[in-house]
Protein backbone atom coordinates (compact mmCIF):
# COMPACT_ATOMS: atom_id res chain seq x y z
CA UNK A 1 0.00 0.00 0.00
CA UNK A 2 2.83 2.35 0.90
CA UNK A 3 6.20 1.89 -0.72
CA UNK A 4 9.25 3.91 0.22
CA UNK A 5 12.36 3.34 -1.81
CA UNK A 6 15.77 4.78 -0.96
CA UNK A 7 14.56 8.18 0.15
CA UNK A 8 17.14 10.85 0.91
CA UNK A 9 16.68 14.38 2.12
CA UNK A 10 19.15 16.96 3.38
CA UNK A 11 18.58 20.34 4.94
CA UNK A 12 21.69 22.21 3.90
CA UNK A 13 24.56 20.11 5.24
CA UNK A 14 22.40 18.13 7.60
CA UNK A 15 21.28 14.73 6.39
CA UNK A 16 17.76 14.31 7.73
CA UNK A 17 16.81 11.12 5.88
CA UNK A 18 19.53 8.92 4.51
CA UNK A 19 18.31 6.16 2.25
CA UNK A 20 15.13 4.83 3.85
CA UNK A 21 13.44 1.86 2.26
CA UNK A 22 10.38 0.10 3.64
CA UNK A 23 6.92 -1.10 2.72
CA UNK A 24 3.64 -1.06 4.53
CA UNK A 25 1.20 -3.75 3.53
CA UNK A 26 -2.51 -3.15 3.19
CA UNK A 27 -4.31 -3.20 6.54
CA UNK A 28 -1.10 -3.04 8.52
CA UNK A 29 -0.41 -0.67 11.41
CA UNK A 30 3.22 0.31 11.24
CA UNK A 31 4.93 1.86 14.23
CA UNK A 32 7.50 4.40 13.18
CA UNK A 33 9.90 4.88 16.05
CA UNK A 34 12.92 6.97 16.67
CA UNK A 35 14.33 9.56 19.03
CA UNK A 36 13.76 13.25 18.49
CA UNK A 37 15.44 14.47 15.34
CA UNK A 38 15.75 10.99 13.84
CA UNK A 39 13.96 12.06 10.66
CA UNK A 40 10.50 10.71 11.45
CA UNK A 41 8.56 13.84 10.62
CA UNK A 42 10.64 14.53 7.53
CA UNK A 43 9.91 11.03 6.24
CA UNK A 44 6.19 11.40 6.88
CA UNK A 45 6.18 14.80 5.22
CA UNK A 46 7.81 13.24 2.17
CA UNK A 47 5.29 10.40 2.05
CA UNK A 48 2.41 12.87 2.20
CA UNK A 49 3.90 15.16 -0.42
CA UNK A 50 4.46 18.17 1.84
CA UNK A 51 8.18 17.92 1.19
CA UNK A 52 10.00 16.44 -1.76
CA UNK A 53 12.86 14.04 -1.31
CA UNK A 54 16.24 14.80 -2.85
CA UNK A 55 16.12 11.33 -4.36
CA UNK A 56 14.09 8.18 -4.01
CA UNK A 57 10.47 7.29 -4.59
CA UNK A 58 7.40 7.28 -2.35
CA UNK A 59 4.34 5.46 -3.68
CA UNK A 60 0.85 5.34 -2.24
CA UNK A 61 -1.17 2.45 -3.60
CA UNK A 62 1.13 2.34 -6.61
CA UNK A 63 0.89 6.07 -7.34
CA UNK A 64 4.07 8.14 -7.14
CA UNK A 65 3.45 11.14 -4.88
CA UNK A 66 5.74 13.27 -7.00
CA UNK A 67 4.50 12.53 -10.50
CA UNK A 68 0.78 12.26 -9.73
CA UNK A 69 0.36 14.12 -6.44
CA UNK A 70 -3.35 14.82 -6.70
CA UNK A 71 -4.30 11.19 -7.19
CA UNK A 72 -1.90 9.98 -4.49
CA UNK A 73 -3.01 12.62 -1.97
CA UNK A 74 -6.63 11.55 -2.33
CA UNK A 75 -5.74 8.31 -0.59
CA UNK A 76 -3.97 9.91 2.38
CA UNK A 77 -5.26 11.27 5.64
CA UNK A 78 -2.47 13.04 7.48
CA UNK A 79 -2.22 14.28 11.04
CA UNK A 80 1.01 16.29 11.23
CA UNK A 81 2.97 16.85 14.41
CA UNK A 82 1.16 20.14 14.96
CA UNK A 83 -2.50 19.69 13.97
CA UNK A 84 -3.15 22.06 11.05
CA UNK A 85 -6.12 23.88 12.55
CA UNK A 86 -7.52 27.32 11.85
CA UNK A 87 -8.18 28.79 15.31
CA UNK A 88 -10.76 31.33 14.13
CA UNK A 89 -13.12 28.64 12.81
CA UNK A 90 -15.51 26.41 14.72
CA UNK A 91 -14.91 22.67 14.66
CA UNK A 92 -17.74 22.03 12.21
CA UNK A 93 -16.79 24.93 9.94
CA UNK A 94 -13.29 23.54 9.85
CA UNK A 95 -14.37 19.98 9.10
CA UNK A 96 -16.68 21.24 6.36
CA UNK A 97 -13.74 23.15 4.90
CA UNK A 98 -11.57 20.03 4.89
CA UNK A 99 -14.45 18.08 3.36
CA UNK A 100 -14.57 20.58 0.47
CA UNK A 101 -10.79 20.81 0.25
CA UNK A 102 -10.46 17.07 -0.21
CA UNK A 103 -13.32 17.05 -2.69
CA UNK A 104 -15.04 14.37 -0.64
CA UNK A 105 -18.01 12.67 -2.30
CA UNK A 106 -19.54 10.89 0.71
CA UNK A 107 -22.84 12.27 2.08
CA UNK A 108 -21.62 15.36 3.92
CA UNK A 109 -23.75 15.56 7.08
CA UNK A 110 -23.74 11.87 7.79
CA UNK A 111 -20.02 11.44 7.11
CA UNK A 112 -18.96 14.37 9.31
CA UNK A 113 -21.30 13.26 12.08
CA UNK A 114 -19.89 9.74 11.99
CA UNK A 115 -16.34 11.05 12.23
CA UNK A 116 -17.21 13.43 15.06
CA UNK A 117 -18.77 10.57 16.96
CA UNK A 118 -15.82 8.28 16.40
CA UNK A 119 -13.32 10.81 17.79
CA UNK A 120 -15.86 12.18 20.29
CA UNK A 121 -15.95 15.82 19.30
CA UNK A 122 -19.63 16.07 18.37
CA UNK A 123 -20.39 18.02 21.55
CA UNK A 124 -17.79 20.71 20.77
CA UNK A 125 -18.80 21.05 17.11
CA UNK A 126 -19.95 24.63 17.47
CA UNK A 127 -17.04 25.88 19.55
CA UNK A 128 -14.15 27.88 18.17
CA UNK A 129 -11.04 25.79 17.71
CA UNK A 130 -8.91 28.34 19.54
CA UNK A 131 -10.94 27.79 22.71
CA UNK A 132 -10.49 24.01 22.73
CA UNK A 133 -8.08 22.18 25.00
CA UNK A 134 -5.00 20.50 23.58
CA UNK A 135 -6.65 17.10 23.71
CA UNK A 136 -9.68 18.25 21.76
CA UNK A 137 -7.51 20.03 19.21
CA UNK A 138 -5.62 16.79 18.71
CA UNK A 139 -8.89 14.97 18.13
CA UNK A 140 -10.06 17.56 15.62
CA UNK A 141 -6.72 16.93 13.91
CA UNK A 142 -7.49 13.21 13.79
CA UNK A 143 -11.03 13.89 12.56
CA UNK A 144 -9.60 15.98 9.75
CA UNK A 145 -7.41 13.06 8.66
CA UNK A 146 -10.39 10.70 8.58
CA UNK A 147 -12.47 12.84 6.24
CA UNK A 148 -13.04 11.16 2.91
CA UNK A 149 -12.26 7.75 4.41
CA UNK A 150 -8.76 7.57 2.87
CA UNK A 151 -7.03 4.21 2.46
CA UNK A 152 -3.88 5.39 4.19
CA UNK A 153 -3.72 7.19 7.52
CA UNK A 154 -0.53 8.81 8.71
CA UNK A 155 -0.34 9.99 12.30
CA UNK A 156 2.66 11.94 13.54
CA UNK A 157 2.74 11.59 17.34
CA UNK A 158 -1.03 11.57 17.79
CA UNK A 159 -1.05 11.15 21.57
CA UNK A 160 1.38 13.92 22.41
CA UNK A 161 0.00 16.27 25.03
CA UNK A 162 -2.99 14.12 25.93
CA UNK A 163 -3.95 12.89 29.38
CA UNK A 164 -3.66 9.14 30.12
CA UNK A 165 -7.34 8.44 29.60
CA UNK A 166 -7.33 10.23 26.26
CA UNK A 167 -4.15 8.40 25.25
CA UNK A 168 -5.87 5.07 25.78
CA UNK A 169 -8.94 6.27 23.88
CA UNK A 170 -6.83 7.40 20.94
CA UNK A 171 -4.89 4.13 20.94
CA UNK A 172 -8.10 2.15 20.86
CA UNK A 173 -9.35 4.38 18.10
CA UNK A 174 -6.22 3.78 16.03
CA UNK A 175 -6.52 0.05 16.62
CA UNK A 176 -10.10 0.17 15.42
CA UNK A 177 -9.19 2.24 12.38
CA UNK A 178 -6.45 -0.26 11.61
CA UNK A 179 -9.10 -2.81 10.66
CA UNK A 180 -10.05 -0.81 7.58
CA UNK A 181 -7.05 1.41 6.93
CA UNK A 182 -3.34 1.16 6.43
CA UNK A 183 -1.72 3.22 9.14
CA UNK A 184 1.69 4.66 9.88
CA UNK A 185 1.98 5.75 13.49
CA UNK A 186 4.99 7.78 14.40
CA UNK A 187 5.85 7.99 18.06
CA UNK A 188 8.62 7.77 20.59
CA UNK A 189 6.54 6.01 23.20
CA UNK A 190 7.18 2.27 23.21
CA UNK A 191 4.07 1.00 25.04
CA UNK A 192 2.01 2.81 22.45
CA UNK A 193 3.66 0.86 19.68
CA UNK A 194 3.43 -2.41 21.55
CA UNK A 195 -0.25 -1.86 22.18
CA UNK A 196 -1.21 -0.87 18.68
CA UNK A 197 1.25 -1.81 15.95
CA UNK A 198 1.75 -4.96 13.90
CA UNK A 199 5.24 -4.04 12.86
CA UNK A 200 7.87 -1.55 13.94
CA UNK A 201 10.41 0.41 11.97
CA UNK A 202 13.03 2.06 14.13
CA UNK A 203 15.10 4.82 12.61
CA UNK A 204 18.06 6.79 13.84
CA UNK A 205 19.83 9.63 12.06
CA UNK A 206 17.71 9.03 8.99
CA UNK A 207 18.53 5.33 8.72
CA UNK A 208 16.59 2.20 9.54
CA UNK A 209 18.07 0.35 12.50
CA UNK A 210 15.29 -2.21 12.85
CA UNK A 211 12.28 -3.36 10.85
CA UNK A 212 10.60 -6.18 12.77
CA UNK A 213 7.26 -7.59 13.83
CA UNK A 214 6.36 -6.01 17.16
CA UNK A 215 6.74 -9.15 19.24
CA UNK A 216 10.07 -9.98 17.61
CA UNK A 217 11.63 -6.59 18.19
CA UNK A 218 12.40 -6.95 21.87
CA UNK A 219 13.77 -10.45 21.41
CA UNK A 220 15.72 -9.32 18.40
CA UNK A 221 17.28 -6.58 20.43
CA UNK A 222 18.35 -8.69 23.33
CA UNK A 223 17.38 -12.10 24.61
CA UNK A 224 18.09 -11.29 28.25
CA UNK A 225 15.22 -10.45 30.53
CA UNK A 226 15.12 -8.50 33.73
CA UNK A 227 13.00 -9.56 36.68
CA UNK A 228 12.22 -7.92 39.98
CA UNK A 229 11.74 -10.49 42.76
CA UNK A 230 10.46 -9.69 46.23
CA UNK A 231 11.89 -12.23 48.66
CA UNK A 232 11.63 -12.60 52.43
CA UNK A 233 14.98 -13.75 53.78
CA UNK A 234 18.44 -12.69 54.95
CA UNK A 235 19.89 -10.30 52.39
CA UNK A 236 23.45 -11.61 52.06
CA UNK A 237 22.48 -15.27 51.86
CA UNK A 238 19.67 -14.66 49.39
CA UNK A 239 22.05 -12.79 47.12
CA UNK A 240 24.61 -15.56 47.33
CA UNK A 241 21.97 -18.19 46.52
CA UNK A 242 20.59 -16.15 43.63
CA UNK A 243 23.99 -15.68 42.06
CA UNK A 244 24.57 -19.41 42.33
CA UNK A 245 21.56 -20.24 40.14
CA UNK A 246 22.59 -21.21 36.61
CA UNK A 247 21.41 -18.75 33.97
CA UNK A 248 21.38 -15.69 36.19
CA UNK A 249 23.79 -13.07 34.97
CA UNK A 250 23.47 -10.53 37.75
CA UNK A 251 21.48 -10.11 40.94
CA UNK A 252 21.39 -6.96 43.04
CA UNK A 253 19.36 -5.42 45.80
CA UNK A 254 16.91 -2.97 44.35
CA UNK A 255 15.41 -1.67 47.57
CA UNK A 256 13.78 -2.46 50.87
CA UNK A 257 10.24 -1.32 51.24
CA UNK A 258 8.51 -3.66 53.70
CA UNK A 259 10.10 -4.53 56.96
CA UNK A 260 11.03 -8.08 56.07
CA UNK A 261 10.99 -8.43 52.28
CA UNK A 262 13.68 -7.12 49.96
CA UNK A 263 13.39 -6.46 46.22
CA UNK A 264 16.12 -7.84 43.99
CA UNK A 265 16.82 -7.00 40.38
CA UNK A 266 17.79 -10.15 38.52
CA UNK A 267 19.05 -10.27 34.96
CA UNK A 268 19.06 -13.58 33.13
CA UNK A 269 21.42 -14.66 30.42
CA UNK A 270 20.23 -14.60 26.82
CA UNK A 271 17.10 -16.62 26.16
CA UNK A 272 17.08 -18.45 29.49
CA UNK A 273 13.92 -18.67 31.55
CA UNK A 274 15.10 -18.55 35.16
CA UNK A 275 11.74 -18.34 36.87
CA UNK A 276 11.45 -22.06 37.71
CA UNK A 277 14.99 -22.58 39.09
CA UNK A 278 14.52 -19.37 41.04
CA UNK A 279 11.34 -20.70 42.63
CA UNK A 280 12.80 -24.10 43.51
CA UNK A 281 15.94 -22.58 45.01
CA UNK A 282 13.95 -20.23 47.21
CA UNK A 283 11.46 -22.88 48.33
CA UNK A 284 14.23 -25.29 49.26
CA UNK A 285 15.65 -22.60 51.56
CA UNK A 286 12.21 -21.67 52.91
CA UNK A 287 12.46 -18.07 51.71
CA UNK A 288 9.00 -17.02 50.54
CA UNK A 289 8.85 -15.41 47.11
CA UNK A 290 6.12 -12.81 47.55
CA UNK A 291 6.42 -10.97 44.26
CA UNK A 292 7.88 -11.51 40.82
CA UNK A 293 7.51 -9.23 37.83
CA UNK A 294 9.26 -8.77 34.53
CA UNK A 295 10.90 -5.47 33.71
CA UNK A 296 9.94 -4.42 30.21
CA UNK A 297 12.69 -2.86 28.17
CA UNK A 298 12.00 0.79 27.67
CA UNK A 299 12.33 2.40 24.28
CA UNK A 300 15.50 4.01 25.49
CA UNK A 301 16.95 0.60 26.34
CA UNK A 302 15.95 -0.91 23.01
CA UNK A 303 17.12 2.10 21.23
CA UNK A 304 20.48 2.28 22.94
CA UNK A 305 21.04 -1.37 22.15
CA UNK A 306 20.01 -1.04 18.52
CA UNK A 307 22.26 1.95 18.09
CA UNK A 308 24.97 0.11 19.98
CA UNK A 309 24.65 -2.83 17.56
CA UNK A 310 24.86 -0.46 14.62
CA UNK A 311 28.06 0.99 15.98
CA UNK A 312 29.49 -2.48 16.58
CA UNK A 313 28.69 -3.41 12.98
CA UNK A 314 30.38 -0.27 11.74
CA UNK A 315 33.49 -0.71 13.81
CA UNK A 316 33.49 -4.43 12.84
CA UNK A 317 33.43 -3.51 9.17
CA UNK A 318 36.18 -1.00 9.64
CA UNK A 319 38.42 -3.45 11.46
CA UNK A 320 37.73 -6.05 8.74
CA UNK A 321 38.78 -3.57 6.14
CA UNK A 322 41.84 -2.79 8.19
CA UNK A 323 42.64 -6.53 8.30
CA UNK A 324 42.43 -6.82 4.53
CA UNK B 1 -9.74 25.93 -5.05
CA UNK B 2 -13.32 26.88 -4.19
CA UNK B 3 -12.91 25.52 -0.66
CA UNK B 4 -9.81 27.64 -0.11
CA UNK B 5 -11.49 30.68 -1.64
CA UNK B 6 -14.50 30.33 0.66
CA UNK B 7 -12.37 29.74 3.73
CA UNK B 8 -10.15 32.74 3.13
CA UNK B 9 -13.16 34.92 2.42
CA UNK B 10 -14.83 33.84 5.67
CA UNK B 11 -11.61 34.16 7.57
CA UNK B 12 -11.34 37.85 6.63
CA UNK B 13 -14.52 38.47 8.57
CA UNK B 14 -13.94 35.94 11.35
CA UNK B 15 -10.84 37.98 12.18
CA UNK B 16 -10.78 41.80 12.33
CA UNK B 17 -8.66 42.10 9.16
CA UNK B 18 -11.60 42.30 6.75
CA UNK B 19 -13.38 44.94 8.83
CA UNK B 20 -10.23 46.98 9.32
CA UNK B 21 -9.52 46.94 5.61
CA UNK B 22 -13.06 47.90 4.56
CA UNK B 23 -13.35 50.55 7.24
CA UNK B 24 -10.00 52.18 6.58
CA UNK B 25 -10.51 52.02 2.83
CA UNK B 26 -13.90 53.73 2.98
CA UNK B 27 -12.88 56.34 5.53
CA UNK B 28 -9.61 57.38 3.93
CA UNK B 29 -10.88 57.32 0.36
CA UNK B 30 -13.97 59.18 1.52
CA UNK B 31 -11.79 61.90 3.00
CA UNK B 32 -9.73 62.13 -0.17
CA UNK B 33 -12.89 62.19 -2.24
CA UNK B 34 -14.46 65.01 -0.22
CA UNK B 35 -11.30 67.05 -0.40
CA UNK B 36 -10.87 66.64 -4.15
CA UNK B 37 -14.47 67.23 -5.18
CA UNK B 38 -16.99 68.37 -2.62
CA UNK B 39 -14.73 70.79 -0.75
CA UNK B 40 -13.56 72.38 -3.96
CA UNK B 41 -17.08 72.49 -5.36
CA UNK B 42 -15.71 71.19 -8.63
CA UNK B 43 -15.58 67.89 -10.48
CA UNK B 44 -12.60 68.72 -12.66
CA UNK B 45 -9.96 67.85 -10.09
CA UNK B 46 -11.16 64.29 -9.76
CA UNK B 47 -7.93 63.09 -11.32
CA UNK B 48 -6.17 64.12 -8.14
CA UNK B 49 -8.49 61.83 -6.21
CA UNK B 50 -7.26 58.86 -8.20
CA UNK B 51 -3.67 59.72 -7.41
CA UNK B 52 -4.66 59.68 -3.74
CA UNK B 53 -6.31 56.31 -4.28
CA UNK B 54 -3.09 54.85 -5.67
CA UNK B 55 -1.27 55.82 -2.52
CA UNK B 56 -4.08 54.52 -0.33
CA UNK B 57 -3.98 51.20 -2.21
CA UNK B 58 -0.23 50.96 -1.82
CA UNK B 59 -0.63 51.10 1.95
CA UNK B 60 -3.96 49.33 2.54
CA UNK B 61 -3.83 46.41 0.11
CA UNK B 62 -0.93 44.75 1.95
CA UNK B 63 -3.28 44.48 4.96
CA UNK B 64 -5.36 42.06 2.91
CA UNK B 65 -2.48 40.05 1.55
CA UNK B 66 0.00 39.94 4.42
CA UNK B 67 -1.45 36.90 6.14
CA UNK B 68 -2.35 34.82 3.09
CA UNK B 69 0.68 32.58 3.07
CA UNK B 70 2.78 33.75 5.99
CA UNK B 71 0.13 32.86 8.57
CA UNK B 72 -0.41 29.41 7.08
CA UNK B 73 3.27 28.77 7.15
CA UNK B 74 3.76 29.96 10.70
CA UNK B 75 0.85 27.99 12.15
CA UNK B 76 1.68 25.00 9.93
CA UNK B 77 -1.79 24.98 8.43
CA UNK B 78 -0.03 24.92 5.07
CA UNK B 79 0.42 21.21 5.78
CA UNK B 80 -3.25 20.50 5.26
CA UNK B 81 -3.36 22.60 2.09
CA UNK B 82 -0.26 21.05 0.55
CA UNK B 83 -1.14 17.47 1.46
CA UNK B 84 -4.66 17.74 0.07
CA UNK B 85 -5.54 16.86 -3.50
CA UNK B 86 -5.32 20.47 -4.72
CA UNK B 87 -2.79 21.96 -7.11
CA UNK B 88 -0.50 24.73 -5.91
CA UNK B 89 -1.96 27.09 -8.49
CA UNK B 90 -5.40 26.24 -7.09
CA UNK B 91 -4.25 27.19 -3.58
CA UNK B 92 -2.69 30.47 -4.74
CA UNK B 93 -5.68 31.40 -6.90
CA UNK B 94 -8.14 30.56 -4.13
CA UNK B 95 -6.36 32.93 -1.79
CA UNK B 96 -5.82 35.58 -4.45
CA UNK B 97 -9.45 35.60 -5.53
CA UNK B 98 -10.62 35.81 -1.91
CA UNK B 99 -8.49 38.91 -1.39
CA UNK B 100 -9.65 40.27 -4.76
CA UNK B 101 -13.27 39.76 -3.74
CA UNK B 102 -12.91 41.67 -0.47
CA UNK B 103 -11.05 44.40 -2.31
CA UNK B 104 -13.53 44.45 -5.20
CA UNK B 105 -16.65 44.61 -3.04
CA UNK B 106 -15.20 47.41 -0.92
CA UNK B 107 -14.21 49.15 -4.11
CA UNK B 108 -17.73 48.90 -5.52
CA UNK B 109 -19.25 50.21 -2.29
CA UNK B 110 -16.74 53.04 -2.37
CA UNK B 111 -17.70 53.87 -5.95
CA UNK B 112 -21.10 55.10 -4.80
CA UNK B 113 -19.20 58.26 -3.92
CA UNK B 114 -19.22 59.13 -7.61
CA UNK B 115 -23.01 59.00 -7.73
CA UNK B 116 -23.02 61.99 -5.38
CA UNK B 117 -21.22 64.06 -7.98
CA UNK B 118 -24.07 63.68 -10.42
CA UNK B 119 -26.42 65.35 -7.95
CA UNK B 120 -24.27 68.46 -7.71
CA UNK B 121 -22.79 68.86 -11.14
CA UNK B 122 -22.11 67.29 -14.51
CA UNK B 123 -18.95 65.26 -14.15
CA UNK B 124 -17.40 63.44 -17.07
CA UNK B 125 -18.79 59.94 -16.73
CA UNK B 126 -16.38 58.33 -19.23
CA UNK B 127 -13.42 59.82 -17.46
CA UNK B 128 -14.59 58.49 -14.12
CA UNK B 129 -15.35 55.06 -15.57
CA UNK B 130 -11.92 54.78 -17.21
CA UNK B 131 -10.16 55.90 -14.05
CA UNK B 132 -12.16 53.43 -11.98
CA UNK B 133 -11.25 50.60 -14.32
CA UNK B 134 -7.59 51.55 -14.29
CA UNK B 135 -7.36 51.90 -10.56
CA UNK B 136 -9.12 48.59 -10.02
CA UNK B 137 -6.59 46.85 -12.25
CA UNK B 138 -3.80 48.56 -10.33
CA UNK B 139 -5.31 47.20 -7.11
CA UNK B 140 -5.44 43.71 -8.60
CA UNK B 141 -1.75 43.97 -9.45
CA UNK B 142 -0.88 45.21 -5.94
CA UNK B 143 -2.77 42.24 -4.49
CA UNK B 144 -0.63 39.85 -6.51
CA UNK B 145 2.55 41.60 -5.34
CA UNK B 146 1.31 41.34 -1.77
CA UNK B 147 0.52 37.65 -2.03
CA UNK B 148 3.95 37.00 -3.49
CA UNK B 149 5.72 38.79 -0.64
CA UNK B 150 3.52 36.96 1.86
CA UNK B 151 4.73 33.65 0.45
CA UNK B 152 8.34 34.63 1.10
CA UNK B 153 8.12 35.03 4.86
CA UNK B 154 6.29 33.61 7.84
CA UNK B 155 6.17 37.01 9.48
CA UNK B 156 3.06 38.97 8.58
CA UNK B 157 4.57 42.29 9.51
CA UNK B 158 7.48 41.77 7.17
CA UNK B 159 5.08 40.71 4.43
CA UNK B 160 3.01 43.87 4.90
CA UNK B 161 5.88 46.33 5.21
CA UNK B 162 7.77 44.94 2.24
CA UNK B 163 4.60 44.98 0.14
CA UNK B 164 3.98 48.62 1.06
CA UNK B 165 7.58 49.34 0.13
CA UNK B 166 7.37 47.63 -3.24
CA UNK B 167 4.04 49.25 -4.08
CA UNK B 168 5.31 52.68 -3.13
CA UNK B 169 8.50 52.14 -5.11
CA UNK B 170 6.48 51.22 -8.19
CA UNK B 171 4.54 54.46 -7.81
CA UNK B 172 7.57 56.65 -7.26
CA UNK B 173 9.75 55.05 -9.90
CA UNK B 174 8.20 57.05 -12.75
CA UNK B 175 9.60 60.24 -11.22
CA UNK B 176 13.09 58.82 -11.58
CA UNK B 177 12.75 57.25 -14.99
CA UNK B 178 12.47 60.58 -16.79
CA UNK B 179 15.78 61.73 -15.30
CA UNK B 180 17.79 58.73 -16.45
CA UNK B 181 20.01 59.22 -19.53
CA UNK B 182 20.54 55.58 -20.49
CA UNK B 183 17.56 54.67 -22.63
CA UNK B 184 17.77 51.00 -21.77
CA UNK B 185 17.43 51.58 -18.04
CA UNK B 186 14.78 54.17 -18.63
CA UNK B 187 12.71 51.68 -20.61
CA UNK B 188 13.14 48.99 -17.97
CA UNK B 189 12.20 51.38 -15.18
CA UNK B 190 9.20 52.55 -17.12
CA UNK B 191 8.09 48.98 -17.43
CA UNK B 192 7.85 48.79 -13.65
CA UNK B 193 6.22 52.16 -13.31
CA UNK B 194 2.56 51.57 -12.68
CA UNK B 195 1.74 55.28 -13.04
CA UNK B 196 3.00 55.56 -16.61
CA UNK B 197 0.59 52.84 -17.63
CA UNK B 198 -2.20 54.61 -15.84
CA UNK B 199 -1.97 57.74 -17.97
CA UNK B 200 -4.13 56.43 -20.86
CA UNK B 201 -7.01 55.86 -18.46
CA UNK B 202 -6.88 59.47 -17.32
CA UNK B 203 -7.16 60.53 -20.96
CA UNK B 204 -10.32 58.43 -21.24
CA UNK B 205 -8.70 55.92 -23.52
CA UNK B 206 -9.43 52.24 -23.29
CA UNK B 207 -5.83 51.23 -23.82
CA UNK B 208 -5.67 47.47 -24.25
CA UNK B 209 -1.94 47.38 -23.74
CA UNK B 210 -2.38 49.06 -20.35
CA UNK B 211 -5.03 46.54 -19.34
CA UNK B 212 -2.78 43.71 -20.47
CA UNK B 213 0.08 45.31 -18.54
CA UNK B 214 -1.77 45.26 -15.22
CA UNK B 215 -3.18 41.80 -15.76
CA UNK B 216 0.19 40.40 -16.72
CA UNK B 217 1.78 42.08 -13.71
CA UNK B 218 -0.73 40.24 -11.54
CA UNK B 219 -0.17 36.99 -13.44
CA UNK B 220 3.61 37.22 -13.09
CA UNK B 221 3.45 37.61 -9.33
CA UNK B 222 0.88 34.84 -8.98
CA UNK B 223 3.14 32.60 -11.01
CA UNK B 224 6.13 33.57 -8.87
CA UNK B 225 4.12 32.74 -5.76
CA UNK B 226 3.41 29.23 -7.04
CA UNK B 227 7.12 28.84 -7.72
CA UNK B 228 8.02 29.93 -4.20
CA UNK B 229 5.60 27.39 -2.70
CA UNK B 230 6.83 24.68 -5.03
CA UNK B 231 10.44 25.53 -4.29
CA UNK B 232 9.89 25.31 -0.54
CA UNK B 233 9.12 21.61 -0.87
CA UNK B 234 12.60 21.11 -2.20
CA UNK B 235 14.36 23.29 0.36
Amino acid sequence: MIEICDIRKSYGDKRAVDGLTFKVEEGEILGFLGPNGAGKSTTLNIITGYLSADSGVAKIDGTDILTDPIKAKKDIGFLPEIPPLYPEMTVLEYLNFVYDLKGCKLPRKQHLKEICEVVKIWDVGKRLIKNLSKGYKQRVGIAQALIGNPKVLIFDEPTIGLDPRQIIEIRNLIKMLGKEHTIILSTHILPEVQAVCDRIVVINKGRIVANEKTEDLINAVDGSRKLVAKIVGPEEEVLKALRAIGGIKTADVLGKRDTDSISYLIESQDRVDIRKPLFYTLSSKNWPLIGLEGVELSLEDIFMRLVGKEKEKETGKKSKRGGN
Amino acid sequence: MLAIYMRELKSYFLTPIGYVFCGMFLVVSGLAFSECTLMRQSTTSIGEYFVWMMMIFAILIPILTMKLFSEDRKSRTDQILLTSPVSILGIVMGKYLAALTVFGVTFIVNSFNFVLLFFYGTPNATSILMNVLGIFLLGAAFLAIGIFLSSLTENQLIAAVSAIGVNAAMLIISLFSSGIENSFFRTVLKWFSVIDRFTPFTYQMLDVSAIVYYLSLAAVFIFLTTRVIEKRRWA
